[in-house]
């Protein structure tokens, strides 16, 4: 008995109010989903129509499902860390807390909140923008996604099970080595990441042959819109970036669980190494999730001007060199390690010179609306705010890539201000842009504008009222992840005040989420299909669109192919054939559980679970491609019947 | 919604004001360099801020124009060219614009970068002190002085310090705002850091990368004094503090946070470099070290950690 308790208390986390507070609160939510599902008897609904699912637009619903519920979760730690940091000596949280909850959060921003969100806009978009009925590999989409979801919530039980990582979301050895750091919280962390980072690198190759292999009869290259370039850019990142990341993590898994010495000096290992592979993906990482948000902007920036987009070849140009140049980057993570002066400078000037394509886009985005007719849409609003916070952003980035500035900036709150300012002002309000851009494509009704104008204004004075002190801070020498700090340094007034910043953003993140609910209710429908006057293929079908897309494959004459169709008045319909569609399958969610089960079972060095688990994937792997049943004809009766409704 | 934008542009404004005038305080310490290597990295920072500045404040107000003039309201009279797209000599513009830029500061970047691997002045003689980062705290080995301190070290001003870094605990970094910018204490490795303080006087330092439980509580104080000054207070901490033995040494690296200095008169002879050697300092050496000899104008080389310096260190 006694045993049992023993265990129960290392595997729940114990002793915090804030924990068992969120125990109950994940308890009665599960309970009341169960219950909810089965009153109303949609367990098999979910089955059918979500869990089995291999069509692009609802998988993309579910990611961005997940990554906006993360999105939540990350900034309840940023409001919970910003609580902490208000006054000196503060004690709101402890230090352990303090380092589990900024390691979480960035961890799951990135991760598990930015990467979704941006498969999300990838899923919703692509292949309707290109004329295609789906991607090129629909199951191994779900797959992608599954692994996903699973890799994500077995990050996030780590706060009530086990406890959570603490090395910070770049996990340094030795520090998150076994010597310093036993528990299991890092191993939730390199599970999660490498489970989620096979779906990832699966999703890069999908839309990378998608891009390639399914363009619409006519369009070229060149006549690609300019998310879709984007995407494209971003998954040849995605496809060289993440095994390097796969290897750092892989290698100190093995460390950890089976005691090696890769990482640990004093057995002949390096740490080093690890720091190496790590920001061999994690800088290019950064263009990863920017990349699309840039597409994102041109498409409605172009839109909303009522214009071609300003130099096209150009922006197609800087985005291909962006993500070359991005590897030979990394290193400017870590100036102050004692590379030799060679080599910094190597690195200061590489990175440098991303500035320069950056540069370029920032003045085409502005000529797109020079003589054009702009009209302040909230997509609209979400671009134009970008431009000066991402010029600032990318402003301090330069700064920083001066290596030996960088000696007084790194590890500061200079550094915390520039990242996210790049993050939220590049990334996030890029994404937001197109979350309301393609929100009545998903599904068919607008977000209300009068509630998003009010979030949109409290998300910019708060960022501008959280980030601009921490740059402040930073000449003042304060350096991150410290849980607290003395008083009469002079560091109290800032950061009260950027924790206000931090709330106001809170609250405008509360609107949204309001906003959204009550436009399910009373938002405009879009009944059009095209409610923005657009450009691309994508405003050519009905909103939401139907299963099969296109129910007849369109030609493509040249760039903005909608636009020229209107323009031209619409070519006669051609004759409807039979859809090839893929049939839903229920395996890649069955593998994504096995795989939960032998990452839970690793994490903590139950051998036998995580070998019955990774014996479950085998499994599904095998029955898998026995499986000859897996595709089916619409007929065009149904197509006829679906587009008359 | 005209009076929300009012109010929002105001307060950011107020922000930044607030901002920039508070940064004339002593509080802001990158901002007020007391050594030659913080005012070269100071001096970095004014002329990256102003030409990064130079591009930003027209881009936003090109923006801010632009945004107003082609409002699309009834009646707006400014030109509607929808199908203008391309400009060669527009283009050609603003793709030479950035590239001036860094090349404006990709030259004094270069320069300061292999400038900061030496001593700050030539015609004085350094000090060397070792940095050994612990869990969580500070301690300082004098090579030549023979004493040892915790969570303070003692410089004398106007003279270059050689710190030289290691850590028996994770990764750490050793910042002093004032004096100059970070570097990393990593165990098994000896890297280096010049600092100088230009005058007597008392510097915040702290640990920069993070390192665990008590990592916020790494902080340190420098103190600079006059060479004479510094003399005495070495003769005095041989007179009256005790000797680090190696179980004392031991002692001090349990983990724990101590909240306040330590002086001793004596520490283990060998003791950095031992930590050094046990932490991995042993692997990174023999074969790597024969063909390179780069090392003698400063440089660190991650391949080729110092064990030369090392063993020219150990008198
Ligand atoms: C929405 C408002 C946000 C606030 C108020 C916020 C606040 C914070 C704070 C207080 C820290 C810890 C600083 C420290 O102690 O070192 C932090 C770290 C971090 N944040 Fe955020 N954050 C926000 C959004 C984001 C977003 C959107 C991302 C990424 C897409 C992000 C990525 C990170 C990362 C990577 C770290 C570093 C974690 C680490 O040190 O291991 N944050 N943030
Ligand atoms: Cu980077
Ligand atoms: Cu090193």
């Amino acid at each position: 008995m006694s045993s049992i308790k023993d265990f129960a208390s290392h595997f729940f986390v114990t002793g915090d109010p804030l924990i068992y507070g969120s125990d109950v609160a994940i308890v009665l939510v599960s309970l009341a989903i169960i219950f909810v599902l089965t009153y109303f008897k949609k367990w098999g609904w979910l089955w059918r129509e979500w869990l089995t699912t291999v069509d692009h637009k609802k998988i993309a619903i579910m990611y961005l499902i997940a990554s906006l519920l993360m999105l939540l979760r990350g900034g309840i730690d940023a409001i919970l860390m910003r609580i902490q940091l208000a006054f000196p000596n503060m004690h709101f949280l402890q230090s352990e807390h303090y380092n589990e909850i900024f390691t979480t959060h960035g961890t799951i921003m990135i991760l598990f909140m930015a990467m979704p969100f941006m498969f999300a806009l990838y899923n919703a978009v692509v292949p309707l923008q290109i004329g295609a009925r789906d991607v090129a590999f629909p199951y191994l989409n779900a797959v992608s996604f599954w692994l996903f979801f699973f890799g994500a919530l077995l990050l996030n039980i780590s706060f009530v099970i086990g406890g959570s990582p603490n090395a910070g979301w770049t996990a340094y050895p030795p520090l998150s080595g076994l010597e310093f750091n036993p528990g299991p919280g890092e191993n939730f962390y390199l599970l999660a990441l490498s489970i989620s980072g096979i779906g990832s690198l699966a999703t890069g190759i999908n839309f990378l042959v998608t891009i390639l292999k399914m363009r619409a009869p006519g369009m070229k290259l060149m006549d690609m819109p300019l998310f879709t370039w984007s995407v494209l850019a971003s998954c040849v990142i995605i496809i060289f970036a993440f095994p390097p990341l796969t290897v750092a993590l892989a290698l100190l898994l093995i460390d950890r669980l089976l005691g090696a010495h890769f990482f640990t000096m004093a057995a002949g290992g390096n740490p080093m190494m690890y720091i190496n592979l790590f920001w061999i993906w994690g800088h290019p990482e950064v263009y990863i999730v920017l990349l699309p948000a840039f597409g994102v902007y041109s498409e409605v920036v172009s839109t909303f001007s009522k214009k071609k987009i300003f130099g096209y070849k150009s922006m197609v140009a800087s985005m291909m060199i962006i993500s070359v140049v991005s590897y030979f980057t990394w290193l400017h993570h870590f100036f102050t390690m004692g590379a030799g002066a060679d080599v910094n400078t190597f690195f200061a000037i590489a990175t440098m010179l991303i500035g320069i394509p950056t540069g370029v886009k920032i003045f085409n985005w502005i000529f797109t609306m020079f003589r054009g007719r702009i009209r302040l849409t909230q997509a609209m609003l979400w671009t134009i705010a970008f431009i000066p916070c991402f010029a600032i952003g990318g402003a301090t980035g330069v700064m920083l890539a001066i290596a030996p500035a960088d000696y007084q900036y790194h590890n500061s709150y200079f550094l915390i201000g520039h990242f996210h300012q790049a993050l939220i002002g590049g990334v996030v309000f890029g994404y937001l842009a197109g979350l309301y851009y393609w929100w009545p494509k998903m599904f068919g009704f607008k977000l209300d504008e009068r509630l998003g104008v009010w979030a949109f204004w409290f998300w910019q004075i708060g960022f501008y009222v959280c980030f601009m002190p921490q740059y402040a801070l930073g000449f003042m020498g304060m350096t991150r992840r410290i849980y607290t700090y003395p008083d009469g340094l002079g560091w109290g007034s800032l950061n009260l005040v950027s924790t206000v910043g931090a709330f106001l953003m809170g609250v405008g993140f509360i609107i949204q989420v309001w906003q959204i609910l009550y436009s399910i209710k009373y938002g405009e429908r879009d009944v059009t299909g095209d409610p923005w006057d657009g450009r691309t293929l994508e405003w050519s079908i009905p909103s939401p669109a139907p299963l099969y897309n296109f129910a007849v494959i369109p030609h493509v004459k040249g760039m903005d192919a909608w636009w020229m169709m209107k323009q031209e008045m619409k070519e006669k319909p051609a004759q409807i054939k039979p859809i090839h569609m893929p049939k839903n399958s229920g395996i890649p969610f069955i593998m994504s559980v096995f795989f939960f089960i032998a990452g839970f079972g690793l994490t903590f060095h139950w051998f036998w679970m995580g070998g019955f688990g990774l014996l479950g994937v085998a499994v599904c792997m095998f029955i898998r491609s026995f499986d000859y049943d897996t595709d089916y004809y619409i007929t065009v009766d149904e197509i006829k019947r679906a587009e008359a409704s | 919604m005209k009076r929300l934008q009012h109010v929002a542009t105001l307060s950011v404004i107020a922000v930044m004001t607030a901002l920039f005038i508070s940064g004339c305080g002593p509080e802001y310490m990158v901002l007020h360099p007391a050594g030659p290597v913080a005012r070269t990295e100071f001096d970095l920072i004014v002329l990256s801020t102003i030409l990064v500045a130079i591009v930003i404040i027209p881009v936003m107000a090109i923006l801010a124009y632009i945004v107003y003039r082609y409002r699309d309201v009834p009646g707006n009279k400014a030109p509607y060219m929808p199908e203008w797209a391309d400009s060669k000599v527009l283009e050609v513009i603003w793709w030479r614009i950035p590239i001036v830029i860094i090349v404006l500061l990709a030259v004094p970047t270069a320069k300061t970068t292999f400038a900061l691997t030496k001593p700050p002045v030539q015609d004085v003689k350094p000090v060397t002190i070792q940095v050994t980062s612990l869990n969580w705290k500070w301690l300082f080995t004098y090579p030549d002085q023979k004493v040892a301190t915790v969570n303070y070290v003692e410089i004398p001003a106007g003279v270059p310090v050689q710190f030289v870094l290691t850590s028996d605990s994770p990764m750490n970094s050793f910042w002093v705002p004032q004096l100059g910018g970070q570097e990393y204490t990593m165990p098994g490795m000896a890297m280096r850091l010049w600092l100088q303080a230009d005058k007597p006087g008392e510097y915040f330092g702290s640990g920069a990368s993070f390192t665990g439980e008590g990592f916020a509580h790494m902080r340190f104080k420098v103190v600079a004094k006059p060479q004479s000054e510094f003399n005495a207070w070495v003769e005095q901490a041989k007179q009256t503090s005790p000797a680090l033995t190696k179980d004392g040494y031991e002692k001090l690296k349990q983990p724990n946070v101590l909240n306040n200095t330590l002086t001793y008169s004596s520490y283990p002879q060998g003791l950095f470099e031992e930590i050094v050697d046990k932490n991995g300092g042993i692997y990174m050496n023999h074969d790597f070290m024969g063909n390179k000899q780069k090392d003698q104008s400063g440089n660190m080389n991650h391949d080729m950690q110092n064990h030369q310096m090392l063993e020219s260190m150990s008198h």
